[in-house]
Parts: C-alpha cells; sequence; structure tokens
C-alpha cells in the first residue's frame, strides 16, 4: 500500500496549565506576541497550529522552514501522531516513523543492548527481529564491550552513535525528521550521512524540518513556510526557499546553521 | 547499512483522528487492543523498573521481600499484644492484609504520576496510552510476587495452610487486575491534569487504611456493625483476595458489592480515558 498524508483544516491549542500561570504568560507573551489567547473557559492557551492543510503522496519530500516557534516542531509531532489536533484532520497511511528525540526512551541506567531490546519492542519487533536489531546497531555504533554496560557511563560521542543508530534501523514508509538529526560529531558524519541517505531514500515520504538550508534545497522537492502557526508559503522548493531568504534579513544566521559537510545527494 | 526492518503489527496502516464524540470510544478500544499486542513490551518495562531499583545491591528485589519480612513480624508482635489477640491466628491475617494493602498503595502513588513520568516517551513517540498504565500494574504485581514469600513463610512457621477455598482468591485477584488497570489509567489522567491530585489521592488512601479492617480483623467492628463493612470498597475487594487465604469464603454481599463497585470504576475509567485520551499529550 502506498505512503500517503492528507492534512485538512488542522488547528491546534496548546494549553498552559502548569507553574505560575501569570508569570508565564507575560514570558511567553513576549516571545510569541498575538498568538496567546484565553479559550472559552479562560484558560491561556498558544496556538500552536492555524488551518493547516496539505497532502503528501508517495515520492514527496517536504521541507519546514520558519523561524523557532512557528510551529514546526508542532506540526511534525501532529503528523506522528502524538498530538491530536482539535479541529481538522489527519490521515496518514503507512509505517511511520518519526526522529523527533535524540534520546528517544533511551534510558541512561540501562545497558545498550537494554536500550536496543526495549526500542524493538517499542516497534513491536519479535525476537528474531530484535536480535537482527541488535547486531546492526552493534556494528553501526561501535561500542564493542561497552554494549553491555550502562549508557550512563558511555561518552557522549558513544551516546549519540547508540541514538543515532536505533533511531535510524527501523525503515519505515513515512519518515518524520526534525533538524538535530543533522548535527553531530564530524568524524561519524560520514558513516552518519551514509545511513541517513539510506533512509531518506528508502522511504516513500520524507517531512524535514530544518534551518539548514543547503540540507533542504538537496533533499526537499516541496517546501512549506511555517510562520505562526500558519502556512505563509507552500510550493517547490526553489520557488519557496527564495521568498524565506528574501524574508529573512539574517542570511549570516541562516548560513551559520548549515551544517558544513553535510550537502547530501539523494 | 541499515537492515530492512519494517515496523511490524503495531503500526496500524491507516491512523485517521477525526474529533468527536463518535470515534472517542473506537479510539480509546483501539488504544486498548494496541497495548494487548505490546504485551510483552508491558512485561519487559515493569520488569526493568524493579530491575534498575535495585541493580547493583546484594538482595535485589529481595529488598522487598525481607523489608515487609520485617514490617509483618514487628507489626504483629505489637498488635498482637496490643489487641490482646493469638499471634498464630493474627499473623497470617497480618501479612497478608500488609502485603495486599502495599500492593493497592504503591499502585496508587505509582498511578499518580504514572503520566507525567513518561513525559519523555509520550512526547516523542506515539505509544497506547494503557500501556503506561499496565506497565505500573505489572511492576506492582512483580513486586506484589516477591512479598508472596512472606505469606508463604509466615504459613510455614505456623503450619496454618489454608484450605481448598484458596482457589477462590483467584478470581478475587484477577478482579483485582482489571481494577488496578482501570484505576491507574484515571489516577494517571487526573494526575497530569491535576498537579494537586497526588497528595490529595495519597492522604485519602491513608484515611482509607485506618477504616478499613486491614491491620485490626474485621469481627472487632462488633456484631451490629457488621453489615456496614461491605459498604467499604476496600474492604469488600481485600476481602474477595484475603478471605479465601484465610479458609473463610466471602459472604455474598461481599462479592457483590466487590463486583459493584469494580464495575462502577471500570466505566468511570472507560468514559474518563476515551473523552481525555487525545489531549493527555498536552497534560504531561
Amino acid at each position: 500500500m502506498a505512503a500517503v498524508i492528507e492534512v485538512r483544516g488542522v488547528s491546534l491549542d496548546f494549553p498552559l496549565y502548569h507553574g505560575n500561570a501569570r508569570s508565564l504568560k507575560r514570558t511567553v507573551f513576549s516571545k510569541v506576541s498575538g498568538r496567546i489567547g484565553n479559550d472559552t473557559k479562560h484558560r491561556v492557551v498558544v496556538e500552536a497550529l492555524r488551518d493547516i492543510s496539505f497532502s503528501l503522496s508517495s515520492g514527496d519530500r517536504l521541507g519546514l522552514v520558519g523561524t523557532n516557534g512557528a510551529g514546526k516542531t508542532t506540526l511534525l509531532r501532529t503528523l506522528a501522531g502524538i498530538y491530536e489536533p482539535v479541529i481538522g484532520r489527519i490521515s496518514v497511511r503507512g509505517s511511520l516513523n518519526a526522529l523527533l528525540d535524540p534520546q528517544l526512551g533511551m534510558n541512561l541506567e540501562l545497558t545498550g543492548r537494554e536500550n536496543i531490546m526495549l526500542r524493538g519492542l517499542y516497534n513491536g519487533l519479535d525476537r528474531a527481529a530484535i536480535l537482527r536489531l541488535e547486531e546492526d546497531v552493534c556494528e553501526f555504533a561501535e561500542l564493542g564491550d561497552f554494549i553491555d554496560l550502562p549508557v550512563r557511563i558511555y561518552s557522549s560521542g558513544m551516546v549519540v552513535r547508540l541514538g543515532f543508530g536505533l533511531a535510524t534501523a527501523i525503515r519505515p514508509q513515512v519518515l518524520l525528521m526534525d533538524e538535530w538529526f543533522l548535527a553531530g560529531d564530524v568524524t561519524f558524519m560520514e558513516k552518519a550521512r551514509l545511513r541517513l541517505e539510506d533512509l531518506v531514500r528508502g522511504a516513500e515520504i520524507l517531512v524535514l524540518s530544518s534551518h539548514a538550508m543547503p540540507v533542504i534545497a538537496a533533499w526537499c522537492t516541496r517546501v512549506i513556510w511555517m510562520d505562526q502557526g500558519r502556512i505563509r508559503a507552500d510550493g517547490p522548493t526553489d520557488e519557496v526557499m527564495g521568498q524565506y531568504l528574501g524574508h529573512e534579513h539574517q542570511p549570516a544566521e541562516v548560513a551559520a546553521a548549515a551544517v558544513p559537510g553535510l550537502v547530501p545527494a539523494v | 547499512m541499515s537492515v530492512a526492518l519494517q515496523s511490524a503489527a503495531r503500526e496500524p496502516a491507516a491512523r485517521d483522528f477525526v474529533h468527536g464524540p463518535a470515534t472517542r470510544h473506537a479510539e480509546a478500544l483501539r488504544d486498548l487492543r494496541e497495548t494487548g499486542l505490546l504485551w510483552r513490551l508491558c512485561w519487559t518495562l515493569g520488569w526493568l523498573d524493579i530491575k534498575l531499583r535495585y541493580r547493583g545491591s546484594v538482595l535485589g528485589p529481595f529488598w522487598l521481600t525481607l523489608s515487609t519480612a520485617i514490617m509483618v513480624g514487628a507489626m504483629g508482635v505489637v498488635y498482637a499484644t496490643l489487641f490482646k489477640m493469638n499471634l498464630r491466628d493474627y499473623l497470617p491475617f497480618l501479612a497478608l492484609s500488609i502485603v495486599l494493602w502495599n500492593f493497592l498503595s504503591a499502585l496508587v502513588s505509582d498511578a499518580c504520576v504514572g503520566y507525567t513520568s513518561s513525559e519523555a516517551m509520550i512526547r516523542s513517540v506515539r505509544m497506547p496510552f494503557i500501556l503506561y498504565a499496565a506497565r505500573i500494574v505489572l511492576r506492582n504485581v512483580l513486586i506484589l510476587g516477591h512479598n508472596l514469600l512472606v505469606i508463604v513463610a509466615v504459613f510455614a512457621l505456623l503450619s496454618t495452610w489454608p484450605g481448598f477455598a484458596a482457589v477462590l482468591t483467584l478470581p478475587g485477584f484477577a478482579l483485582w487486575l482489571v481494577d488496578g488497570l482501570a484505576l491507574t489509567t484515571i489516577l494517571g489522567a487526573l494526575g497530569a491534569r491535576f498537579r494537586d491530585i497526588p497528595p490529595i489521592v495519597v492522604s485519602m488512601l491513608q484515611m482509607a487504611f485506618f477504616v478499613t479492617p486491614v491491620i485490626w480483623k474485621p469481627e472487632l467492628a462488633g456484631a451490629k456493625l457488621q453489615w456496614l463493612l461491605p459498604i467499604n470498597p476496600f474492604f469488600a475487594l481485600l476481602e474477595c483476595v484475603r478471605g479465601p487465604l484465610l479458609g473463610k469464603i466471602p459472604s455474598a454481599a461481599v462479592y457483590g458489592s466487590a463486583l459493584a463497585y469494580s464495575v462502577l470504576l471500570w466505566a468511570a475509567a472507560w468514559f474518563l480515558f476515551a473523552r481525555v485520551r487525545g489531549r493527555i499529550a498536552f497534560w504531561v
């Protein structure tokens, strides 16, 4: 079955319940002015997504661009089924893997092997598949004997390799990816790049959120520019990137955000 | 390069979110079904929780057994003296009561933070929410398993084995498991939304401990007040599991009350869960 993503008129409010609501309200207000409202029950809400519609089918490579807090990560989480929209409808057809959190569910007290087994179980793999997963991740992460020691004592590079190896081991039809995935240790980069490219090539649909313009330019065929929770522009990569970069008044910052050495060719 | 591991059965081919009362129950049902498919994960998570807590200690999870044994021994001597009761008669009752009540109280306090403690997981991957509740129930069942040794030791020491009636404890415990899942789901959701819930629940449970025959035997309530006891849901449920193990088959009133409260609890859990399932990710 071919993968499909359908998003129709999705709006999502983020309720702020906890902490000192008033000071929190002030803090957030200064950051995303105009997007804080009170709902009917006078709760403070952030209007995280507003009236988002688009559809993707097999072969589509979508890039999400926009400033921090524009709603890119929230949109990815909504596509992944983590946040359920209040208004509108989302339908995702096909197996899905969301690379959102580098240490996704990794327990630092457990050994590398136990973490791999847990991830396998989270994905509903059977015993044989978990063994293959273990082999694959061990080989990629080059942990050696550390695999049977708690992750807590790993060097930061080892933790990154294990997390990356795990997250990229399971090949989905729909791949959602947040930008952190493109940052990392330089010596590890080449190997990671090959593995990631392999994963991206294998996916029918890619949705990538990034500040690294070269990556978006190389990987995406379509770009959505998010602004204050809304779609500001949607179209072919060149067109939307032109508008977005023209609008951005700090081209230096954009260039700096690009990860050197990571201009993949897919 | 990466092995072509396809995400298996868990991920349904299609995922539609259509919000509204019409689909809520279907979504809640799917959540339950997906949890069932991931039973091996629930079990592993529950087991790892215990293993981690005692990793590096000599006795490991048997610290649970030892601390319960000490508590039962100390309380047994003190209360048998205070209530002027025969230790041989009182100790099996007390051991059972304490082990079962500890299960309940640990379950309740874990349940209140059931979702908030799994915040990172909830925010980074879509998992059925009942999974988090099942993990807590299973973790506490494993703890209960370790504490059973204390009960066996007490029975062996006093050589007071329950008769054939003990089999009746099994349906009682099955009821506990389902109730535990329902309770954990309710408290987890409420505890995530209202941060004042955990302390309120803990103090209410403390009150229940004193009004329920846990350390005092139900006979102490006197003949006139016996009929009142089954009104207390804690007593009814406790008696369903404890009674048969003490060779006493619970009365119809006890079973009726336990079932009625359970059905109410299940209904409350189901409607609450169906209503708030989609909001939990925003609350944690």
